[in-house]
């Protein structure tokens, strides 16, 4: 086979590639004198906006993306203004961030860790986004908050409940304005006590992943501080969407309450599967059998339709909150596209505009200025009460809403009815509670 | 020349040439124009092109040669990848042990699996491997989890015990991937004019192993070994009649495929330290199919070209949102805009699977030889020469 001919085109070529080859390595010599990874150079600064747009959390994700479009559209000045009327900071004027004007890049998450680090990765590297954002699952929030430590930007996240988000896996460059699955068990746990009796034998069914873990650990630890008993817990997959033979066996194990640490399609599929079953007209230990959500939507509710009823739940906000922050932003999204905003989509319209008055705050976009500027930032009027952002974990601490499934709803977004607002002294705990522990914020990271 | 035909030399000349000056090639138009939106040359989606690649030429060594469709590639990419994280975590952040662990985790891995699936053909052995990677991707995903931390992924922390090496560096952060020092993240910009061009480590470590791996596979394809793999695929029971026992061969092809797999799945946790389950999806071993048929499968190069093809509309086209597309036509008066707008809509963004179905229809109806086919018809075109010369070159499917 081996033939070997030379001509002088042949000797040419080879020595060309080969030439090439070995010039290749010395262009890495010399590194870039950036100061931080995208340092924003034009009249316009990049903002990525990370969400599913496809897959079992779609829905959550096309919210986020509208409340992403009215805050850039308010950061620019365009629109009524939204809450930056009524935000406690007053940095921010409507000529964008330090007077660049904002610009906006999308990616889909497939609500899978890596096609959610490839769509960051291409917005950092590509469009030279200064700042991430988004996502609707914990582990797609944990798996890019890393990233984003590692390329030296900011990420503020979207919906994720997780305590490892800013617990073992929290990091400098991350930050998370959502309550977590510990406050949820604190504000819920002393409200079904009230309502249910301090005498009750739960059984658990809990999404198998990150989030479900550790809310069902959460829930858990505050109802038998209650002396509630836990009978039993059972993990089942995410992708699961009939419950059917995880129910069954709650009928015969002497349990009196169903948890369901579900989220998104999960719970609306069980508490489904759970009504028909006749779960809620059953009598066990001569009490009502009753069932707990304790992470709670709108969408979800919606999805629910009539099973949501009278059903004890927690949520991060929700639009019929009378505070003028809320009002301001449900009368703007309302105005924009027709129907209230959910909490996801709450949650990621404040991130975008803590980060812009961080940035202003602080003078610069550099990741580590602005995460100085949000770290034990105190602010009000986003329609959460006097809200902080800890610095020793960048979670934020403000109120819990307690929720039930409203009985009579008057309209198809007035589904949950507010029960209780849970003060933020009650939701409060320690960085270094056992179920935070185990990981540090390290350093920030500026990038190259 | 280095033991390849002519023309098999020009193909992987041509291949060398289209790695190296990639980054030049996939950013043709200037950073502040409009068409910038079309780029692919920034590193992450020039290394997911590479790694890819080297994923479904594996891949094509199997399908293409044996005609054994493995439907559960994705096992042997994602147990590559576990192993090339935990190799970061406990042994070092440089790249080589990581590689080639996962290289032999996947082998391993692949003659458990081969030996059990190798026992029947057809569909029956495309739903063993099936059934296999959606095993291995149930495990990860929940029983493993003390292994692959769920769905949330193996990622590499701050408390990581390495052995060779720092937990974190001297300023408190996550050390990176590295070859000898050299930081697979880190990336040169080259500006020339209005163009930006980027050079990243990562990229080059990637492409310089692609190009072994297609070196390699060239090699098999010609090798009495290669004859006797597409002896298989052309009728088994002609083979058993002469005496021969072909599961040896298959068997061998099937690790060999596996660890080009296992090798691509390490290549990817070296640029990006994270290892998920959802890379042994179901979804994920179609995708490696698609790639191999998109591109032209038992062709040499068609895998390559199927893997970029794919790759790119999953990371140019569902990045274009309705605000991008209104830029393009805001020419056109406003209500027309708006009409045209909402007819591209279901087309890109979160509609890129759409297209990209479409465009699979078209190619596997119209060019069923792959992107080669289409290839090679515009090159004949050009030449205006006889079909007959010039199929020769390329393609390899066995005659019969």
């Amino acid at each position: 086979m081996s033939k070997t001919t030379l001509t002088r085109r042949g000797v040419l070529r080879t020595g060309a590639v080969a030439g090439a080859g070995v010039a290749l390595p010395t262009i890495f010599t010399a590194s870039s004198a950036r100061a931080f990874t995208n340092a924003p150079t034009g009249g316009s600064v990049t903002l990525g906006f990370n969400v599913p747009q496809t897959g079992p959390y779609a829905d959550e994700g096309a919210d986020e993306l509208r409340a992403y479009e009215l805050a850039v559209e308010h950061l620019n000045g365009g629109g009524d203004g939204g809450m930056l009327n009524t935000f406690s900071s007053k940095a921010l004027d409507g000529t964008g961030i330090m007077g660049k004007k904002v610009e906006y890049v999308t990616g889909d998450t497939q609500t899978k860790s890596d096609a959610a680090r490839a769509s960051a990765k291409s917005m950092i590297e590509k469009d030279g986004a200064i700042m991430i954002t988004g996502g609707s699952s914990s582990g797609v929030a944990i798996a890019v908050q890393g990233l984003c430590q590692e390329a030296g930007v900011i990420f503020m996240a979207g919906l994720t409940h997780s305590n490892d988000t800013t617990g073992k896996d929290k990091k400098a460059n991350g930050f998370r304005h959502f309550f977590n699955a510990y406050m949820s068990g604190a504000a819920l746990a002393p409200v079904l006590a009230k309502m249910y009796g301090d005498d009750r034998k739960a059984y658990h069914l809990t999404a198998d992943y990150t989030w479900g873990w550790t809310q069902e650990e959460s829930i858990k630890a505050a109802t038998e501080a209650l002396g509630w008993e836990t009978v039993n817990a059972v993990k089942t997959p995410l992708a699961q969407t009939d419950f059917s033979s995880y129910i069954a066996p709650v009928l015969n194990s002497g349990a009196d309450v169903l948890v369901l640490n579900h989220y998104g399609g999960n719970m609306v599929n069980s508490l489904t599967n759970a009504v028909q079953f006749g779960l809620r007209e059953k009598q066990v230990n001569g009490k009502n059998f009753e069932i707990v959500v304790p992470l709670y939507s709108r969408l979800m509710a919606r999805g629910a339709g009539e099973n949501v009823k009278g059903i004890f739940g927690s949520t991060n906000w929700h639009w019929s909150l009378q505070d003028a922050g809320s009002k301001a932003f449900v009368q703007s999204f309302g105005t924009k596209y027709g129907f209230p905003p959910s909490q996801a989509a709450h949650t990621c319209y404040v991130q975008t505009l803590l980060y812009a008055d961080a940035v202003q705050r602080a003078g610069s976009f550099d990741p580590c200025a602005v995460g100085e500027a949000l770290a034990g930032f105190e602010f009000d009027g986003l329609g959460n009460g006097p809200t902080l952002y800890r610095a020793e974990d960048h979670q934020c601490f403000k109120d819990v809403l307690v929720v039930k499934g409203k009985e009579n709803p008057t309209s198809e977004f007035d589904l949950l009815e507010v029960v209780e607002v849970t003060p933020r002294a009650q939701v409060e705990y320690a960085p270094d509670h056992p179920m935070f522990a185990g990981g540090s914020l390290g350093a920030c990271n500026p990038g190259a | 020349m280095f033991g390849l035909g002519k023309k098999d030399f020009t193909l992987f000349l041509i291949v060398a040439v289209l790695a190296l000056f990639a980054p030049f090639i996939l950013n043709p138009f200037p950073t502040d124009s409009g068409l910038a939106q079309f780029n692919a040359g920034y590193p992450d989606l020039m290394q997911r092109f590479v790694i890819f690649g080297i994923l479904a030429i594996g891949f094509n060594i199997l399908f293409g040669l044996t005609g054994y469709l493995s439907f559960g590639h994705a096992a042997f990419l994602g147990v590559g990848s576990y192993a090339a994280v935990w190799m970061f975590k406990l042994l070092s952040m440089n790249v080589i042990p990581a590689i080639l662990l996962s290289m032999i985790v996947a082998g391993l891995f692949a003659v458990v699996i081969g030996y059990v699936s190798l026992r029947r053909s057809g569909i029956y052995f495309s739903i063993l491997t099936l059934a296999f990677a959606q095993m291995s991707y149930n495990l990860a995903y929940s029983v493993l989890t003390p292994i692959t931390n769920g769905e949330t992924g193996l990622q590499i922390t701050l408390d990581d015990p390495r052995v060779l090496g720092v937990s974190a560096t001297a300023d408190g952060g996550i050390p990176v991937t590295n070859l000898f020092g050299m930081e697979m993240r880190s990336f040169e910009t080259l500006v020339l004019g209005p163009w930006e061009f980027q050079f990243s480590v990562g990229y080059y470590l990637a492409a310089i192993i692609m190009l072994i791996s297609f070196y390699v596979a060239i090699r098999i394809f010609r090798s009495p070994f290669g004859m006797m793999l597409r002896a298989i695929k052309s009728n088994q029971n002609r083979l058993y009649y002469t005496g021969l026992n072909a599961r040896p061969y298959t068997l061998a092809a099937f690790v060999i495929s596996g660890m080009y797999a296992g090798l691509a799945g390490g290549l990817l946790a070296c640029m990006d330290p994270l290892a998920g389950a959802e890379r042994m999806q179901w979804t994920a071993s179609g995708e490696v199919v698609l790639m191999t048929i998109l591109g032209g499968a038992g062709t040499l190069i068609g895998p390559v070209l199927g893997a970029g093809f794919i790759k790119y509309f999953e990371n140019i086209f569902s990045k274009i949102n309705d605000q991008v597309v209104h830029g393009w036509v805001s020419f056109l008066p406003d209500g027309l805009e708006d009409l045209v707008v909402a007819l591209i809509h279901p087309f890109v963004g979160k509609g890129w699977h759409l297209t990209l179905g479409l465009l699979f229809m078209l190619i596997v109806i119209f060019l069923p030889g792959g992107l080669v086919e289409g290839g090679q018809r515009i090159a004949r075109r050009l030449r205006r020469k006889p079909a007959k010369d010039d199929a020769k070159s390329a393609s390899t499917t066995p005659a019969e």
